[in-house]
């Protein structure tokens, strides 16, 4: 069994790890629910948090979730634009691995950046989200609230619905629940659906209706403003009216079927407030929740005292 | 101008039948003596034994002379002013023209003033249609917003609306992006896309390149310019699984290439319009500016090519590219003349010279007229069928005349036709089983039997 050196993405991760980090992460649920949220277990480990993408939610889990760890983190938001070359990419690694950090939290609009940074480096590194390509702990933290509420993953029907093409959380999505044994769907407009999509398994609708029609999980996905103002779809308007997620479309999925979102969320485009603020079926503030749960997981398990264990378990 | 236009009319409470008729099944591919009976607006039956011994008692009956009778005319590419232009052609006059032309159902192009790229427009042709009582009318939606080939237009809705189609009339997609997009985009909803393939950095020109060009002087528009953008295209229905229709072909190469994307299973389909099977460049000779088309008219060669794709099949419809012209955008010079004829009066007596020459059989012009455009853009008429709309054209096949502009019904008067001597008149159009125009020619007793 390999090793889990770094964490840059689902795909490859075995069942049993998978399940070895949502199994380490409920642990961590209560800690984070009682009073007394920090343990010690990373104390002395330094963490890095390097977004060279604007991201509060995401950078602030991280920093919470290695704080009641007991690490100490440093925040590095780089600006996109100091950083466009190849090179200086890597000469931030360097600098960084340097300073000789235990693991490095990486956010990158590029696809492979999160990769290629960790050729580079001694320590760990975290994929925080690399440009159209994964956003594991994402897929992770969706999973462990899907298992929570169901109780499994394996067998479910799960509809991922909006801006497929674009987003790193369908895709990480897409593998893990493929991976635990879930049946994938993908719901939005063609203009957003990535080429042969259809060959990484999952069934590919173009409508809510049929793409909901008895789904267990109905994950949506954020459209991000300059697609609805490019020809990818053409207006908010017509957006919410075939792709947005309303009570009307929920109807044919099943009726205990559960909503989730990545935030942050538009309401009225791709979600409606009446269906995101439903308190019986929207986890979306458990996603949240979860998130930290997951993110100290991962630290644990891959520069915490149970690496070697999770290792194992790899 | 002979003949009454008639509206608001009801269809005859009971049942008519329309008997010795010279009856024309484009679906079936024939034609015989019979008659057609219409009951409530629709085709109640049809066939070569029907009333063979006179129509029964109580059923009113007319006598068709031996005239033609065929499914009325499907126009898919008509443009009217109206909202915009009104002083070139309204929703009405274009209704008249096209009763008088023997169009049951015509489809209007987007490009008015405001472009269709708002439901309410779609839902507005819909209502005054109802409120003319003529042919039946529906409408494209544009492709993109403000025809500007840069954002799509909200297909969905404009669907939902009742659009028939998406295009952006004449202007053509020039960027690709953008084309792949609308033919991915579509297919969430079935929806028929209909292209002008001209690639628009190289069709600038007055009139089709060649020795015509030359001689007067005026900037050429290469045939190339439409095969590449009809290549571009059959491109990117084959990446994108797209449906699409190609309108207006005019060139031998187009033919070709489309033919061999059919062979390859490709969803394209396409038409040409009159003017492209019957008249080529010379048509422009003296700088008529009556003959300024978009596209332009093309070489012999490029004519005789496009009746070969109607005969052949690869080109599905004929439609009339109605497009009014006033005087202020004909008479000046021809580089500065707006583009553009109109069509709906001329386009079965132009058509039926395809049959009087021995290139197709009047069931097979009826395929290209009425049922191929109806069931390409899913509309209800243009074929005889049990339960189908009592949509229907008479007609004598070998009524010579003369077409003069100045009897013309349309409100503008720019037809390349002018003065050519046809065969082929209308004698009555029948919408929803409702005689809305009825030539002097014909003024049959009706009988009650």
């Amino acid at each position: 069994m390999p090793r889990l050196p770094h964490l840059l993405g689902i795909e490859g991760l075995s069942p049993e790890t998978i399940s070895g980090l949502l199994d380490l992460s409920e642990s961590y649920i209560e800690q984070n629910r009682s009073l007394d949220k920090r343990r010690d277990l990373l104390t002395g480990r330094t963490v890095i948090n390097l977004f060279f993408e604007n991201s509060t939610r995401t950078r602030t889990s991280f920093e919470v979730a290695a704080k009641r760890l007991g690490a100490d983190v440093i925040n590095m938001d780089v600006a996109t634009s100091s950083v466009r070359k190849g090179e200086t990419l890597l000469d931030t690694a360097m600098t960084l691995n340097a300073m000789r950090p235990d693991a490095i939290v990486v956010r990158h609009s590029e696809s492979g950046a999160v990769n290629l940074l960790s050729q580079k480096v001694n320590c760990t590194v975290i994929n925080a989200g690399d440009g159209q390509h994964e956003h594991p702990t994402q897929a992770l933290l969706d999973a462990l609230t899907i298992r929570r509420r169901r109780g499994r993953l394996e067998g479910l029907l799960v509809a991922i619905c909006g801006d497929i093409l674009h987003s790193r959380v369908a895709r990480s999505n897409i593998h893990l629940l493929q991976i635990m044994g879930a049946r994938v769907r993908v719901v939005g407009p063609p203009t957003l659906m990535p080429t042969d999509i259809d060959k990484m398994g999952v069934e590919v609708h173009y409508n809510m209706r049929t793409g909901l029609k008895d789904v267990d999980i109905v994950m949506m996905l954020r459209l991000q403003t300059e697609r609805m103002q490019g020809s990818f779809v053409p207006s908010i308007s017509e957006y919410f009216r075939f792709f947005g997620l309303d009570s009307e479309k929920l109807k044919v999925a099943r009726p205990d079927a559960l909503i989730m979102h990545p935030g942050p969320m538009n309401r009225g485009v791709e979600i409606d407030s009446e269906v995101a603020d439903d308190l019986d079926r929207s986890v979306i503030h458990e996603q949240v929740e979860m998130g930290v749960a997951v993110r100290m997981a991962c630290l644990d398990a891959l520069i915490g005292g149970r690496r070697n264990a999770m290792g194992a378990a790899a | 101008m002979s003949g009454n236009v008639a509206r608001g009319l009801p269809p005859h409470a009971g049942s008519t039948a329309y008997i010795n008729a010279r009856v024309i099944d484009p679906t079936a591919d024939t034609e015989y003596v019979g008659a057609v009976l219409i009951s409530d607006g629709k085709i109640a039956d049809f066939g070569p034994n029907l009333f063979a011994s006179g129509a029964p008692y109580g059923i009113q009956s007319v006598d068709c002379q031996g005239l033609y009778l065929a499914p009325g005319i499907v126009d898919t590419r008509v443009h009217t002013g109206e909202p915009g232009e009104e002083h070139k052609e309204t929703l009405d006059s274009a209704g008249v023209a096209a009763a008088v032309g023997g169009i049951t159902s015509m489809v209007l192009l987007p490009d008015n003033e405001p472009p269709f790229d708002d439901a309410s427009l779609i839902e507005f042709v819909a209502r005054r249609a109802r409120q003319i009582k003529l042919a039946n009318m529906y409408a494209f939606g544009t492709l993109t917003v403000g025809l500007e080939g840069k954002e799509l237009a909200e297909i969905g809705l404009l669907a939902e609306a009742g659009a028939v189609g998406f295009t952006d009339a004449d202007h053509a997609v020039g960027n690709a992006q953008v084309m792949r997009r609308a033919l991915y985009y579509a297919k969430a909803f079935d929806a028929l896309i209909v292209h002008l393939p001209q690639e628009p950095t190289l069709s600038g020109g007055h009139m089709s390149s060649g020795v015509m060009a030359t001689r007067l002087g005026l900037a050429g528009n290469p045939p190339l310019a439409e095969v590449m953008m009809v290549e571009r295209d059959i491109r990117l229905v084959e990446m994108t699984g797209g449906r699409l229709h190609l309108a207006k072909i005019s060139t031998a190469e187009s033919v070709k290439a489309i033919a061999a994307a059919k062979a390859r299973g490709l969803r394209i389909t396409c038409d040409t319009a009159a003017p492209y099977f019957a008249l080529n460049d010379l048509a422009v000779g003296d700088y008529r500016t009556f003959g300024k088309l978009v596209p332009p008219l093309r070489s012999e060669a490029d004519r005789e090519a496009i009746v070969e794709g109607l005969k052949s099949g690869v080109i599905d419809a004929i439609v009339s590219d109605h497009r009014p012209q006033d005087q202020d955008s004909k008479r000046v010079p021809f580089a500065q003349a707006e583009p553009g004829g109109i069509g709906l009066e001329t386009l079965l007596p132009v058509s039926l010279e395809l049959v009087h020459n021995g290139h197709l059989s009047l069931p097979r012009l009826f395929q290209r007229l009425s049922s191929a455009p109806a069931r390409l853009f899913n509309l209800p008429g243009g074929r005889l069928a049990k339960g189908a709309p009592a949509d229907l054209v008479l007609f004598d096949a070998n009524y010579a005349w003369k077409i003069d502009r100045a009897d013309l019904w349309s409100k503008t008067k720019n037809t390349p036709f002018d003065e050519r001597p046809v065969q082929g008149r209308v004698m009555a159009t029948i919408v929803g089983g409702r005689t809305i125009y009825r030539n002097d020619d014909f003024a049959p007793a009706a009988v009650a039997a």
